[in-house]
């Protein structure tokens, strides 16, 4: 497959459809891939990789390169096409000034899934298929991509590439991949295990904002917590628990909006699952508005910013007595 | 040279532990952090901790003082929390190093007292690596990972740890302690360093230019451009050293604390006229000319950035000190 991308971005700049790719550009270790724009064709075949490493979603990117002149190429796999049209639903990407090419995607290794099988001292990679070897300083070892996936792959929610010019590959279909088992998991544990569960994970927060940065859901081009006169503002709160109340107000920000692309955990230093958070208003939203996918089409209504009259009404307060 | 068996580790930090807070590089929540030990508690496995050791020194969040405020009257209260003798054990040579570059910025007059509090009360126990990760690049900025420093610098050979004082801190620690074997450490295999693959990035070139050489580089439009401007790499770095002040309302009085603050945001030294970095891009090259340019000019050549390799795991696009550091000597991306 990345020959085929390599061949395509060349050809796309050579053609002159367009003046720019957005793609991945190759590092000093096999797995320290990062986006990047290219404008020349030679630029592509040096420096263009498409790797079981190029994790990033680009979606974001097209915020600002749309608005740009000319068209830029971009290379999408099937979880960014569902941010690509959820941006686009929030009229945030000029598509008119976007050249979409879907990639088939087999899931994306990370740094830390490989870490979790106890290598260290990893100076690189090989293999673009179902197998890895992967370059130690103590020796090599070779495994299987599946067993190297990245958290969030392996909860894989849908391989069909969403509203794309052209695609590389195949458009897959949604996976039955389990990815609320972890939610039910949190719902099932008692009132007090579950505080002490996400104190535990959020209190690990350094507020870095990597997973507000990243996340293609939050995209004010000024954000409240970096507003000095907002009071709230981001760098680290006077309160301890102001830092946790953050990420439940994300979320809360969020919801309905969020394709759960896994960006946000896999962008944080700190390792903490903030997928989670987004997951459990998912599934939440689906069990009382119907089932929604963010970013899965133009038309659907999301249920935060749709109302029926039969619409249950779960935030009523109701003093302790069954609402029925 | 003492030497104490590996097998009694737990009894070595219950001995340290009975004298004084003792911090250990602990996994906690799923994370190597320094922690403080409790009995059986272990070491990580890791090689270095996810945040680094400036963490005991200079804290993301610490209180400076309060105003309590009555009519007219402002009383100011000093609630800086208090501190007592510390020992930070497992240090590795690049956060020990940190450590100095630091000291350069917080204790030099006027000293930080906040933060010389901090220094005064610790021994530092270092830990030297024999199996580094392949982003380890303190080779190429001049320490040696095999003589990490500190009060007391240790070693793990075979089935012994061996540790040799360095300061009299140090050496009174180590008095403290149940008394122990001396002896030679044995030489263990280095050659695992001669394969580091970045130990040649080349930082010497930072000190051959001028300043406006490199600030006005055409790389920086390229290097930055898909920076989120998120803190991660500010916040791991054990030698970013920047902070804020703030004034926090508690309702019945007036808390004044410094943070964190990082180059990457927005509202960075934000001044009456608004901001002097306007874009990304002007905000990651103060981060990278801090470190390969500023602060060599002003501290003797030393390079601000000890090689740990916690910012090329750490940033979510692999953006890091590596790679701006050649591309800069390339003059192009």
């Amino acid at each position: 497959m990345q020959e085929r991308v390599i061949e395509k971005a060349a050809q796309l700049l050579e053609s002159g459809l367009c003046s720019r790719v957005l793609g991945w550009k190759k590092g000093e270790f096999f797995y320290d891939v990062t986006p990047g724009v290219f404008t020349t064709a030679q630029e592509v075949r040096n420096e263009m990789v498409f790797t079981p490493f190029c994790g990033a979603n680009l979606s974001k990117y097209l915020i600002a390169e749309s608005r740009k002149e000319g068209k830029v190429a971009a290379f999408l796999k099937p979880c960014d096409t569902y941010s690509f049209v959820q941006l686009q639903k929030e009229h945030r990407i000029r598509r008119e000034n976007v050249y979409a090419v879907g990639v088939q995607c087999e899931g994306m290794c990370d740094l830390d899934s490989l870490t979790a099988l106890n290598l260290t001292g990893i100076t690189g990679a090989e293999g673009l298929g179902e197998n890895l070897k992967v370059f130690t300083l103590y020796g090599e070892e070779t495994l299987s991509r599946k067993d190297a996936l990245s958290l969030r792959c392996n909860d894989c929610k849908s391989k069909k590439l969403l509203d794309c010019d052209e695609i590389l590959g195949e458009s897959g279909e949604e996976q039955d991949s389990h990815r609320f088992d972890q939610v039910e998991a949190l719902e099932a544990m008692t009132a007090e295990e579950r505080f002490a569960f996400w104190r535990r994970e959020l209190s690990k927060c350094i507020r870095c904002n990597a997973c507000r940065n990243v996340c293609p859901a939050c995209s004010c081009e000024k954000c409240v917590f970096d507003n000095p006169n907002s009071g709230v503002e981001n760098k680290a709160a006077a309160d301890p628990f102001e830092e946790n109340l953050f990420h439940i107000i994300r979320a809360f920000h969020v919801a309905g909006r969020c394709t759960d692309c896994g960006e946000c955990t896999r962008v944080c230093p700190q390792h903490i699952p903030l997928h989670l958070l987004n997951r459990k208003l998912i599934k939440d939203m689906n069990q009382l508005y119907g089932t929604y996918q963010a970013g899965a089409d133009f038309e659907t209504k999301p249920p935060m910013l749709d109302f029926t009259q039969e619409d249950p009404e779960p935030s009523i307060i109701t003093n302790g007595r069954d609402s029925g | 040279m003492k030497i104490w068996k590996l097998d009694r580790l737990q009894d070595l930090f219950a001995a340290l532990a009975g004298e004084r807070t003792l911090y250990i590089p602990a996994d906690v929540a799923g994370q190597a952090k320094f922690t403080p030990w409790e009995p059986g508690m272990e070491m990580t496995k890791a090689l270095n901790t996810n945040r680094s050791a400036k963490d005991l020194f200079f804290p993301q969040v610490e209180d400076l003082a309060a105003f309590k405020i009555t009519g007219r009257q402002i009383q100011v209260e000093d609630n800086r929390e208090d501190v007592e003798d510390f020992v930070i054990f497992g240090v590795r040579a690049c956060d020990a190093r940190s450590f100095s570059i630091l000291d350069k910025v917080f204790l030099e007059e006027p000293a930080d007292t906040y933060y010389k509090n901090r220094r005064d009360h610790a021994t530092v126990m270092t830990l030297a690596c024999s199996r580094p990760e392949a982003t380890c690049f303190c080779t190429a900025l001049g320490i040696d990972p095999q003589a990490p420093g500190g009060d007391v610098s240790c070693w793990v050979e075979g089935e012994n740890l061996y540790l040799q004082a360095n300061t009299q801190k140090g050496e009174a620690l180590l008095e403290k302690l149940p008394a122990m074997e001396e002896g030679e450490k044995p030489q263990g295999d280095a050659s695992v360093f001669d394969r580091l693959p970045l130990k040649d990035v080349d930082f010497s070139v930072f000190s051959e230019k001028a300043l406006l050489h490199w600030f006005n580089s055409p790389v920086w439009e390229e290097l930055s451009r898909s920076c989120l401007g998120c803190g991660s790499c500010t916040f791991v770095c054990p030698t970013c050293q920047c902070y804020d002040v703030k004034d926090f309302d508690t309702g019945t009085k007036v808390k004044r604390f410094r943070c964190w603050d990082s180059c990457m945001y927005s509202d960075f030294t934000m001044m009456a006229h608004g901001t002097n970095r306007p874009t990304q891009k002007e905000r990651f090259r103060q981060r990278f000319m801090h470190k390969l340019v500023y602060y060599p000019n002003n501290h003797d050549g030393e390079i601000g950035c000890v090689g740990c390799g916690r910012c090329l795991r750490k940033c979510p696009i692999s953006m890091n000190i590596v790679k701006v550091a050649k591309a800069l000597k390339e003059g192009s991306v």
